[in-house]
């Protein structure tokens, strides 16, 4: 009897031993290919940080891809304050303050407009709501070239040619289909319940806004600063078109870097200010990352 | 005096007409309850009373004042959702205020409301806590006393124990009522729950498609059905409906109908029931409860019709046997106390309490 049972144990041993080590492998195959596909992933940026912090001169002996062998900070504030751009030598400072001022304006007014907006098509819904919704809901997948004409004439008409204020209202109004369908869906699943409960306590509109949908919406608020931010910090195509010389974004002005054809190309000054440009919206998602995954997924009522 | 007076009210969504001329009347104090199945427009009734919901056609006073195109928040009414709907990110002392910081009242007096209705709802310990962190009961008081420090003309309960679990409800009931008790308000109480209107109301209005069948007190709903449908809707089993045909033989009228062994039963009227007749066809209307097993001490007694049946499925509860009887064509359920149960297989000597019965018309389906 106790011989059967130590024999099945056995038997047991055996078959938990493949199985673990099967399990073994199999987690080193998938960590292997994870780690090289981070690798991958992170090539391109580990090369540009280095390279920010090599000599011109080791560059150009060394190949743009090599471990460095000397640590040097001159290129950042170079990159700052002093390196030429299409003929200016500022360097990339005034580009930056271009796209903050750029892209803080544009995302908070974006951002509440979306609220608002998706507060309305989902819970106060008027004959025809759901057919605006429809239309907004084309900007999504409507290309910003499209948009390209249109723009520079109304611009134009607004006197705001060349201008970041200019940028800012197309960024507003562009970002206003992604913003709105974000809130709209977050708000679909609050319970028209509550704002009927909220309706016979007494608040209207605005009331049950502030003090009831907006302190359940951080979640989706998380999500579409950071949308709408790394967006539009990142948004190349209306800055190199509407704006020119120094009312350009850093991503346009970082174009005209790389193209201000001097003889000898500056690798580790671009490679700062290419860092300089997208520093923002690394920082936003390494700050805001976990929030914006738990936002996407969560809904409004836990 | 009424504090809630109906008139022909009518509702349509698009071509669907889901009220059809509703008439109700609820005098201070009272406690009406809609009862109904599914989809028979008594939530939406009681949206348009709390004016969640436009009027189509139709008149609602609250009081005297007729308020058709009134804000629900100037009604003076107050509501307790199935869901509760408490708002998730305030505290249940923020819940409760925000009424009362809506309509502007001051703080000292809302302090003191709040502590009031805690009190009287046993709800001071969670008063901090916030909605999520409560059990569903202490969320269904703590909707009631959102309700309660607002002191309306009116409530409105939509369905309030329906998210509950069996014993927590039974328990809820006693307290609502209890709560009626005391504070007196009038109450309108949507519920698809026959038991619930039949323990609260003071009057039940039993509707179906978008019609109110009938608004009587509980005992004439239970025990004179207007009609098949509330006959069948209220209680639980079910009354069991025959199709049967009077006769007079002797001059003693009866309902008469086939058995399966191909006899006829024969069952003696009473109150002067058939007279009223329109056709010599009717529904026979038999509640479980109303057979019993023959026994020396009914058998004769006036009113108790004797009959038997084959007795095919036996259902013990504990308190009390079910059995599904065939008569005829038809499955007839009997409620009995466990000592005089039937057995699966038993021809069963029954005793029907004929004064209890009720005969519809097969036409109308209307009460006889």
């Amino acid at each position: 009897m106790a011989d059967a049972v130590l024999a099945t144990n056995a038997v047991e041993d055996k078959e938990a031993a493949i199985a673990s080590r099967r399990r073994l492998v199999s987690r080193i195959v998938i960590y292997g290919l994870l780690a090289l596909i981070s690798i991958f992933y992170i090539i391109p940026l580990a090369v540009v940080i280095l390279n920010s912090f090599r000599t011109n001169a080791e560059i150009g002996a060394n190949g743009l891809i090599s471990l460095p062998n000397s640590f040097r900070l001159d290129a950042w504030p170079q990159a700052w304050n002093d390196f030429c751009i299409g003929g200016q030598c500022e360097g990339v400072a005034r580009y930056f303050w271009n796209s903050v001022s750029m892209v803080v304006p544009a995302t908070i007014i974006s951002t509440a407009l979306g609220a608002i907006n998706g507060y309305i098509l989902s819970k106060w819904k008027f004959p025809g709501s759901e057919i605006v919704f429809g239309c907004m809901l084309l900007g999504v997948f409507m290309p910003g070239q499209i948009a390209l004409l249109p723009w520079a004439f109304l611009l134009g008409q607004l006197g705001l040619s060349n201008s970041v204020y200019g940028l800012v209202l197309v960024h507003c109004i562009q970002g206003l289909s992604f913003t709105t369908l974000f809130f709209r869906n977050y708000y679909v699943s609050i319970p028209d319940d509550l704002l009927k409960a909220a309706r016979i306590d007494g608040a209207g509109f605005w009331r049950i806004f502030w003090k009831i949908i907006i302190p359940l919406s951080p979640p989706i608020i998380i999500v579409t600063v950071i949308w709408q931010f790394t967006g539009i910090w990142n948004e190349y195509l209306f800055g190199v078109v509407l704006n020119s010389g120094s009312n350009q974004p850093i991503t346009a002005a970082l174009v005209a870097l790389s193209m201000s054809g001097t003889t000898v190309r500056t690798y580790d000054v671009m490679s700062a200010a290419v860092l300089i440009g997208a520093l923002p919206p690394l920082l936003v998602y390494f700050f805001g990352g976990k929030y914006f995954v738990r936002g996407l997924t969560q809904g409004a009522i836990k | 005096m009424a504090s809630l007076t109906i008139r022909n009210l009518r509702k349509s969504f698009g071509v669907v007409e889901v009220l059809k001329g509703v008439d109700l009347e609820a005098n201070t104090g009272e406690f009406i309850a809609l009862v109904g199945p599914s989809g028979c427009g008594k939530s939406t009734l009681l949206a348009m009373i709390a004016g969640l919901e436009t009027v189509t056609s139709g008149e609602i006073y609250i009081g005297d004042r007729l308020v058709n195109s009134v804000q629900p928040k100037d009604r003076d009414i107050a509501m307790v959702f199935q869901s509760y709907a408490l708002y998730p990110t305030m505290s249940v002392k923020e819940n409760m205020a925000f009424g009362m910081e809506s309509r502007g009242v001051p703080r000292a007096e809302q302090e003191k409301t709040i502590a009031r209705v805690a009190a009287l709802l046993q709800i001071e310990p969670f008063l901090k806590r916030k909605p999520g962190q409560l059990s569903g009961g202490q969320r269904q008081r703590v909707a009631m006393g959102r309700a309660l420090v607002r002191d309306p003309a009116l409530f409105l309960f939509d369905e309030p124990l329906s998210n509950l679990d069996a014993k927590l409800r039974v328990d809820m009931r006693t307290e609502i009522k209890k709560l009626h008790q005391r504070i007196g308000k009038t109450t309108i109480y949507v519920t698809h729950d026959q038991v619930e209107a039949m323990t609260l109301a003071s009057r039940i209005a039993v509707m179906h498609l978008g019609e109110v069948q009938q608004f009587a007190d509980p005992d004439t709903v239970y025990n004179r059905p207007a009609n098949t449908f509330v006959a069948g809707f209220m209680g639980s089993p079910s009354m069991n409906f025959i199709d049967a045909e009077i006769t007079s033989a002797g001059g003693v009228p009866a309902v008469n109908f086939p058995l399966s062994g191909g006899g006829v039963a024969s069952l003696p009227l009473y109150n002067g029931v058939a007279d009223r007749a329109q056709s010599k066809k009717v529904i026979l209307g038999i509640r479980p409860e109303h057979l019993s097993r023959q026994s020396p001490s009914n058998s004769g007694k006036q009113g108790i019709a004797t009959m038997s049946a084959p007795v095919e499925v036996v259902e013990p509860t504990g308190a009390e046997t079910m059995a599904v009887l065939r008569f005829g064509d038809r499955e007839v359920v009997g409620r009995f106390s466990p000592d005089e149960a039937p057995k699966t297989g038993e021809n069963m000597p029954l005793a029907v309490d004929m004064t209890r019965a009720c005969l519809f018309d097969p036409a109308t389906t209307r009460l006889i």
